[in-house]
């Protein structure tokens, strides 16, 4: 479904990894790892199309993403490194708007059970911490089970015991109805095990 | 799905914008306090001060316009929804009209309604109101049309904003002088037709083309 060709990626002058193959099926997932800066991130942005490699290409059921466009980010949720929350909105807001821009279909209930699901309180997201924002980031993954692609950038940072194992769940869920997930992680998880990993 | 998504950019930065009233505040009393600045430093000759009145108004509105553009997408972009933009369902450039159209609601209109209170202090004759308002309505969305290509471009830069008043300042000058050319032209009795009409030709060319340019440098730009 998704397959990376030949990947090369140069940043700040620094070739972070060369001749990168590997492809995804349905129902697989795959753990990017390495140290700090060797590009996983940067991985996780070209294959989401935000970032355009160095060499090298990324296909979606056999058309280049690049060419896919819009067509290819319906296909996916991409968690990044920031939560993607607005400070000055509530959590239900910033997720109605996230569901909005990506063309989910949700309604007032949806949104509550989601962000109730994940113990997010409606306040101002200001006054949360790192991890609620996180979890009212990760919120948004309830509302997109029907999207096959997943690229979870460190999806269990700042999160506490319960929520990484109910996060670790919704991906495991995610697998079993034929998505793929792709994340990158610090912390070693309990999904590790079921996952492919691409070493930088 | 085009459509929705341009409605929900647009409820979304007004919204934001209702939340951060000062930030909208601060851009509109500049304006005011820049034109007001004027007379008191030219002093009170009415010829003189009617004479520049529309030029000194153009320039403040260019000048307050400038000062709101660079949080267009500097905040999207530190807080990381401005890549969730990038990956939406709509092309960007229907992304990036519907956050120009949000700008200009904020940061242009308040001076369209606003400028008549300036004029007055430039003893500004009656029948050349009209025309002002036309020309700022006409104008100041070209404004955050182009400078919407400026703020992509110096996103995430050191030293943006200076950067952005040199690249986006040049390409005001055709604004600012068919803006303020409508208005002394119809001070001096000629109708200001042929002015508003090609400052509207240019807003309808910049509304079609510009967002492409501006989705195009924010790629760039947030790679």
């Amino acid at each position: 479904m998704l397959e990376a060709t030949e990947l090369e990626c140069e940043r700040g002058g620094r070739t972070l990894f060369r001749g990168l193959c590997f492809a995804l099926a349905p129902g697989e997932l795959l753990r990017i790892g390495g140290a700090n800066g060797s590009g996983k991130t940067s991985l996780l942005r070209i294959l989401c199309g935000l970032l355009t490699p160095t060499g090298g290409g990324v296909r979606w059921k056999g058309a280049p993403i690049a060419e896919l466009r819009e067509d290819y980010s319906r296909q996916l949720v991409y968690l990044g490194h920031a939560p993607a929350v607005k400070d000055d909105l509530s959590p239900g807001e910033n997720l109605d708007i996230a569901c909005r821009l990506v063309g989910v279909q949700t309604h007032k209930e949806a949104l509550t059970w989601a962000l109730n699901a994940f113990a997010v309180p409606e306040v101002p997201v200001r006054k949360l911490s790192q991890g609620q924002r996180r979890r009212a980031a990760l919120a948004r993954l309830l509302l997109s089970e029907s999207v096959p692609l997943w690229l979870l950038d460190e999806p269990f940072a700042a999160l506490d015991a319960a929520a990484a194992s109910y996060t670790e769940e919704l991906i495991g869920r995610h697998l079993g109805a034929g998505g793929s997930v792709v994340y990158t992680t610090h912390q070693p998880a309990g999904i590790d095990t079921r996952a492919r990993l691409v070493q930088l | 799905m085009i459509l929705t998504a341009a409605k929900t950019i647009v409820r979304r930065d007004l919204l934001l914008a209702m939340r951060r009233r000062g930030d909208v505040a601060t851009a509109l009393l500049f304006f005011v306090i820049v034109a007001s600045l004027f007379p008191l430093g030219i002093g009170a000759e009415p010829n003189l001060l009617r004479a520049i009145a529309p030029g000194v108004i153009w320039v403040a509105a260019l000048l307050s316009s400038m000062l709101s553009l660079g949080r267009l997408f500097a905040g999207d972009y530190a807080d990381g929804t401005l890549e969730q933009m990038l990956l939406g369902a709509a092309p960007l450039g229907v992304v990036v009209a519907a956050k120009t159209a949000a700008h200009w609601l904020v940061a242009g209109l308040p001076l369209v309604l606003i400028a008549p209170l300036i004029a007055l202090q430039y003893d500004v004759a009656g029948e050349l109101y009209g025309v002002l308002a036309v020309s700022l309505l006409l104008g100041t969305p070209v404004l955050s049309i182009i400078g919407a290509i400026g703020a992509a471009l110096t996103l995430g830069l050191r030293g943006g904003g200076v950067l952005l008043s040199l690249l986006v300042l040049p390409l005001y000058v055709p604004v600012l002088i068919l803006g303020a050319g409508s208005v002394e032209m119809a001070a001096a009795g000629l109708s200001p037709e042929g002015q508003l009409l090609l400052l509207g030709a240019m807003l309808i060319v910049a509304a079609v083309f510009a967002p492409w340019a501006t989705a195009a440098a924010l790629r760039i730009s947030s790679e």
